[in-house]
């Protein structure tokens, strides 16, 4: 693990990613969880409720009929003052979309587990970002984790920083590559996250012996203000996320606290640098180890958090880069890469403005290889400016041959 | 929170739109029907079933009455309580200024 050492007295113990992060929920004492099954997030709300059977979580636990219920059932507790939790994926992040956007206008600071996974049609079932950045603009703050022990450590940091700014997390952990691998992670104990994370002690609660009306219709003249608070609230939590990760280092000895939290890097000060979210990036730092041990001087910008955007910290990492590769498992058709896109606005008005080149990869699943993400190191490190928007984009797994029916 | 006759007196932006109950006083919801319910009152049996099922709890059984009426500031016009209705006593005619 390169970007957090482990605490050596820690125990650690291997399981599957989903049972990993239920425990990291039932750390974290929630309320209320409330589920519904979806591939490949099953295994999170069924260990949940597991726990909750076996006497060893105290929650109540809510099986609802849909996504939208799961979300709207934690919008319900979360308003009444409940800690509350629920995990999806993809079609069901998407029916949850509605109410989650409920919940960020009503500052409801709900954690969401997602399983990323790629939309359909076609169906699939496995990883992609398409999910997570589908639900971009709905002020809900988002982390993407690369390993396991990210993915337990963002849902409590989650909980710390959305009962701070009053927004909702969705906290992303890729579908199958973490969600069913095993792998040893130190589960915090309650009693270290009660040092971390204080009983949440919300503003305004839904109370019959106060009555209010939350959520309720806003007139033209209140909405924009709405809007603006969540503005202002995300870009607080910045702050609070820096000093999350330097807590959470203090209590849990791990340490997150690079570029405030908001960046990981490897070989961070290298001409070329990859940028890129979630698990492949432990498949990059290999591919950069062999390319470095050949002299070239490559590295990696990985953003643990997507939102809030860290503008100020991708400026400073990727600014003296010679040029930059964006590797994502996401698109927006009709325009490129969302991820992509935002580092070169980032970039607009930074002093140097390194040649971008963005590559769409690993969509529903397919594997990226070692020597594809070599190609693509290569292909960075040609790149100069100015580019047609033809030449930024590029899709170097494309199988041409099955396009256009195949009678080509 | 203290009732006022603006719910919105008070609006609280920080943290959502927080604010005194009863906004459906203000936010009257029946100002784009198309139709709307007609009782027939001797065809009424006051069994509720209209206000079980309108959606927006605008059937409301008229006090003093053995029938039921419809609170127009609020009805949507929907025709649901038309379907629901046992003995045909309501029917949906087109609205008029
Ligand atoms: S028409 Fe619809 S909204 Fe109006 S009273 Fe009947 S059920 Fe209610
Ligand atoms: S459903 Fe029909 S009969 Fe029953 S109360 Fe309503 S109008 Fe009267």
């Amino acid at each position: 693990m390169a970007k957090a050492e482990q605490n050596p007295s820690d125990e650690q113990e291997v399981m599957k990613g989903t049972s990993a992060v239920a425990k990291g929920v039932m750390a974290a004492d929630p309320d209320v969880v409330s589920a519904y099954p979806i591939t490949p997030q099953t295994g999170v709300v069924e260990k949940l409720s597991e726990l909750v059977a076996d006497g060893q979580l105290d929650s109540e636990f809510i099986k609802v009929d849909s996504e939208f219920n799961a979300a709207s059932t934690c919008i319900g507790a979360s308003a009444a003052g409940a800690r509350a939790f629920s995990a999806t994926s993809s079609q069901g992040l998407k029916l949850m979309s509605e109410p989650l956007f409920t919940a960020a206008g009503m500052r409801l600071p709900i954690v969401m587990a997602v399983a990323n996974r790629s939309l359909s049609a076609p169906l699939s079932i496995w990883a992609d970002h398409t999910d997570a950045f589908a639900e971009r603009d709905g002020g809900m703050l988002q982390f993407h984790a690369e390993d396991v022990q990210e993915a337990i450590d963002h849902v409590l940091m989650g909980f710390r920083v959305a009962e701070q700014v009053n927004l909702p997390v969705l906290s992303n952990f890729d579908g199958f590559i973490l969600t069913h691998v095993q792998e040893p992670a130190d589960i915090p104990s309650e009693e270290e996250v009660s040092e971390f994370l204080p009983p949440r002690d919300p503003e305004f609660t839904l109370d019959p012996s106060d009555p209010k009306t939350m959520g309720a219709f806003a007139r033209p003249e209140h909405w924009t203000e709405t809007r603006y608070a969540i503005q202002e609230a995300m870009m607080e939590s910045k702050d609070v996320w820096a000093q999350t990760v330097q807590e959470f280092k203090e209590v849990f000895g791990r340490d997150y606290t690079e570029y405030n939290g908001m960046l990981d890097t490897y070989h961070g000060d290298a001409d070329y640098l990859l940028v890129a979210l979630g698990s492949i990036c432990g498949t990059i730092r290999g591919v950069i180890d062999e390319y470095r041990a050949e002299g070239v001087d490559v590295g990696l910008v990985r953003p643990r958090v997507h939102r809030p955007f860290p503008t100020e910290e991708l400026r400073e990492a990727l600014g003296d880069a010679e040029a930059v590769g964006v590797l994502t498992k996401e698109m927006s058709p009709g325009y490129e890469s969302a991820l992509a896109g935002e580092i070169k606005g980032t970039l607009y008005h930074a002093e140097n403005q390194p040649p971008i080149k963005s590559f769409v990869i690993g969509m529903a699943g397919r594997d990226v290889n070692a020597p594809e993400i070599g190609t693509m190191i290569e292909e960075t490190m040609e790149a100069s400016a100015p580019m047609t928007f033809e030449e930024q984009e590029s899709w170097p797994q494309l199988r041409e041959e099955i396009l256009n029916g195949g009678d080509q | 929170m203290s009732q006022s006759d603006d719910p919105y007196e008070n609006l609280t932006i920080t943290t959502g739109a927080v604010v005194e109950p009863n906004t459906s006083r203000v936010n009257k919801t029946g100002s784009w029907r198309q139709f709307k319910p007609v009782i027939d009152v001797d065809a009424c049996i006051a069994c509720g079933q209209c206000d079980t099922y309108c959606p927006d709890q605008a059937a409301k059984p008229v006090e003093g009455e053995d029938y039921y009426g419809f609170d127009l500031d609020y009805c949507k016009g929907c025709g649901i309580c038309e379907e629901v209705c046992p003995t045909d006593a309501i029917e949906m005619v087109r609205e008029v200024k």
